[in-house]
């Protein structure tokens, strides 16, 4: 409620300031950032302003959970010129119902589809582009140092070595393997993970995309790998009812050892008062090692609503936006990897740890599984994973659910 | 009427029937706004819940298709289930009221203070009170949790749990739904007649027996709203359940209400056909409790109780 009074006062901000700069064309811009990622793009806007004096970016920001409904409402009421979304399958309602501009001319005008080409797949729906992406950032298993340390364990690089490890943390009453699922989400991130390492990546595309049963054996598979956790009792009790911040105080306070996390989960830590020697970042270890290692990374886009008023200026910059030199700065700023190829990598060890794992990735890069499922299917699909672990004996309840929705999700 | 007899020279028919005329006159604009906003919506969904819908692109006609599917949904029995449980146990927030304001229905120093601060979980947002008891839930450091650690030696996290959580909530939803009804007995009390309890103790009645036969039956104004707040309470549980659990652990918290914010409103849905059944169906179920409340007044004031 409280965006849509800010959406509305902001609309009347806009249109009183496009009154006072008649002279100057106004590119609206709105988005959801917090403050640091503000702070990076801020830097970019100056920028595209300097550069185009005689354009004027208006931002408007709102809150996550608010944008995500707020959107719906002002790309078919009042729209910007420019919003954050993201790629996947999470942009396909709207470039489905014609909402987001083709921006294929952007892409092909600058040479991007070079520059950009981890996120070109990801970024296209019927052979055209749909926005530019400016961000992203690794997936991966971080860990506290110092309970490794103390317990005189190494880190590993296989699954059986991770078990292994496992079964000491256990008996020195640490959590091997924290996580918070009360917002659902980060139970996808270990589930993505078992499936990328168990069946690969072309398998958990066809799955996210609808074209596998959840009843398949090679899905029961990767349950069978997430069960050598949860039988044992390797991953945090009462997950259900932790946010994924209290799992991370788990790790401060050296309760839990491993966390199947994004990089944002560094700030966490640090901001608990880990340095960046005590906390770690590891691959998620090889499971089968013929399957070729693929990882999630979740990328951040920027689109043009079909009803935007000034598209040509809107496209002026999301071009800017893809340079490598905006890339760079932003990114420096958010503690993030750039999309563009040729950008510079912020000097802080897990965005170098990210870049050099992401850029050697032979797989192939998902986008994380409510990216790559249907929104639907991803809440539905997550439910169960959270249920699994904490009903592992409903596992077939479970996949039976997941198959009926997919049946229906997909037609 | 008696302007008409006395034959003024303008005799429009305003003036003939303006007595008429002014009630249903004074009642227009909140009729307009009744159906625009609750009547029409009403239809609205029952057309919608035909449809298979995102909120964006076309509608298709599906029929009764998204009954045929909620009817085959585990998760919907949950939510039915779930609220089932609500509506029994919020009902204890009735006679907790009850006992309460008995109990500081007294002339003592300082009742005043008592009184607000009994009342006081009432005033308070209902997502603070979500957030205050998921703190005391959290395992690790709720104080719920750490109680139950200290006496049984294990913690009990009752939000992580799908066979308590229901119930964890519920209890948090009683905390201001008892203050309400203490609320409302308390103004029932004071209109309670002290001719009335003067005479019954004269006739020795005391204790429960007083209760039951003397005090009771004067608070059946009281009695009657109270249930009625709670029974719509109940079946509209939705800030607690979303603060609280957000429907979690995997959808075993969900009310009716939740169910259908997230089909047709929430991040994941967008299932607007299907959301729309949902809420007929939870509207059926409102209007068997409504009309009954509705059929018992107008019983009443036909009784000229």
């Amino acid at each position: 409620m409280r965006s849509i009074i800010s959406a509305s006062i902001s609309a009347l901000a806009v249109i009183a300031a496009t009154a006072a700069f008649g002279q100057q064309r106004v590119v609206s811009y709105y988005g959801d950032m917090d403050p640091t990622v503000l702070e990076g793009m801020q830097k970019v806007m100056d920028a595209f302003q300097e550069a185009n004096p005689d354009i004027k970016i208006e931002f408007q920001n709102f809150d996550h959970e608010g944008y995500k409904t707020s959107i719906r409402n002002f790309l078919t009421a009042e729209p910007p010129d420019v919003v954050n979304w993201y790629s996947g399958n999470r942009m396909a309602p709207f470039v489905n119902s014609g909402q987001f501009l083709d921006v294929s001319d952007v892409w092909e005008e600058n040479g991007l589809k070079d520059a950009f080409s981890s996120a070109l797949a990801s970024m296209t729906i019927d052979g055209k582009q749909w926005g530019i992406p400016w961000s992203y950032y690794q997936w991966g298993i971080y860990y506290n140092r110092d309970v490794y340390n103390e317990l005189g364990l190494e880190v590993p690089s296989t699954w059986d070595e991770f078990l292994a490890n496992c079964e000491v943390f256990k008996k020195a009453g640490v959590d091997c393997l924290t996580t918070g699922t009360k917002a659902l989400w980060p139970a996808a991130g270990i589930f993505d993970y078992l499936d990328l390492r168990t069946n690969g990546y072309d398998f958990h595309m066809a799955l996210t995309g609808g074209e596998v049963p959840w009843t398949d054996d090679r899905v029961k598979a990767v349950f069978a790998e997430w069960d050598k956790l949860v039988a044992p009792g390797y991953i945090t009790a009462n997950h259900a009812a932790l946010d994924w911040q209290d799992a991370a105080a788990l790790m401060v306070q050296g309760k839990a050892a491993n966390y199947v996390m994004g990089n944002f989960l560094v700030a966490v830590l640090k901001e608990g008062g880990m340095s960046e020697e005590s906390i770690g970042f590891m691959p998620f270890p090889t499971i089968n090692p013929d399957v070729p290692r693929a990882e999630d990374a979740p990328t951040e886009s920027m689109h043009i609503p079909a009803g935007a008023k000034n598209p040509e200026d809107a496209k002026k910059f999301l071009a800017f936006v893809a340079t490598p030199e905006a890339q760079s700065v932003v990114n420096a700023t958010i503690g993030q990897l750039p999309v563009n190829k040729n950008a510079e990598v912020a000097d802080d060890p897990f965005v170098q740890a990210g870049f050099e794992l992401l850029s050697t990735t032979p797989g192939g890069i998902a986008q994380f599984f409510d990216r790559d499922a249907p929104a639907e299917m991803a809440k539905i699909g997550m439910e169960g994973f959270q249920q699994f672990m904490v009903q592992p004996g409903q596992l077939d309840n479970i996949l039976d659910r997941l198959e009926k929705a997919r049946q229906r999700v997909y037609k | 009427m008696s302007v008409a007899s006395t034959g003024t020279p303008r005799r429009t028919w305003w003036r003939e029937n303006q007595q008429r005329l002014t009630p249903y006159l004074f009642l227009v604009p909140g009729v307009l706004f009744f159906m625009v906003y609750v009547i029409i919506p009403v239809f609205q969904s029952f057309w919608l819940s035909g449809f298979d819908w995102d909120g964006l692109g076309p509608k298709e006609w599906v029929g009764l298709g998204n009954y045929t599917e909620l009817f085959d949904d585990e998760a919907f029995y949950t939510s039915l289930k779930n609220n089932v449980i609500w509506l029994v146990l919020y009902m204890l927030a009735v006679p907790a009221g009850l006992g309460i304001a008995i109990f500081l229905n007294q002339t003592v120093r300082g009742i005043r203070i008592y009184k607000s601060l009994f009342f006081f979980p009432f005033v308070i947002s209902q997502v603070v009170v979500g957030l205050i008891f998921s703190w005391f839930y959290a395992p690790n450091f709720g104080l719920f949790y750490r109680l139950i650690e200290w006496a049984t030696g294990h913690g009990v996290a009752i939000l992580a749990d799908p066979n308590l959580v229901t119930y964890g909530i519920i209890l948090a939803g009683l905390w201001p739904q008892i203050a309400y009804c203490m609320i409302l007995f308390l103004t029932g009390l004071n209109a309670v007649d002290p001719e009335q309890v003067e005479a019954a103790r004269l006739d020795a009645a005391k204790g429960w027996k007083m209760l039951w036969y003397v005090i009771l039956p004067q608070l059946r104004p009281a009695t009657f709203m109270a249930v009625v707040v709670t029974v719509i309470g109940a079946l509209r549980s939705f800030d607690l359940v979303s603060i609280m659990t957000d429907g979690g652990p995997f959808g075993s918290s969900r009310v009716l209400s939740f169910y259908m914010y997230e089909q047709a409103l929430s991040e994941y849905g967008y299932r607007m056909g299907y959301g729309a059944a949902i809420a007929v169906i939870l509207f059926l179920i409102m209007m068997v409790f409504i009309s009954g409340f509705i059929w018992k007044m107008v019983d009443d004031e036909r009784k000229g109780l």
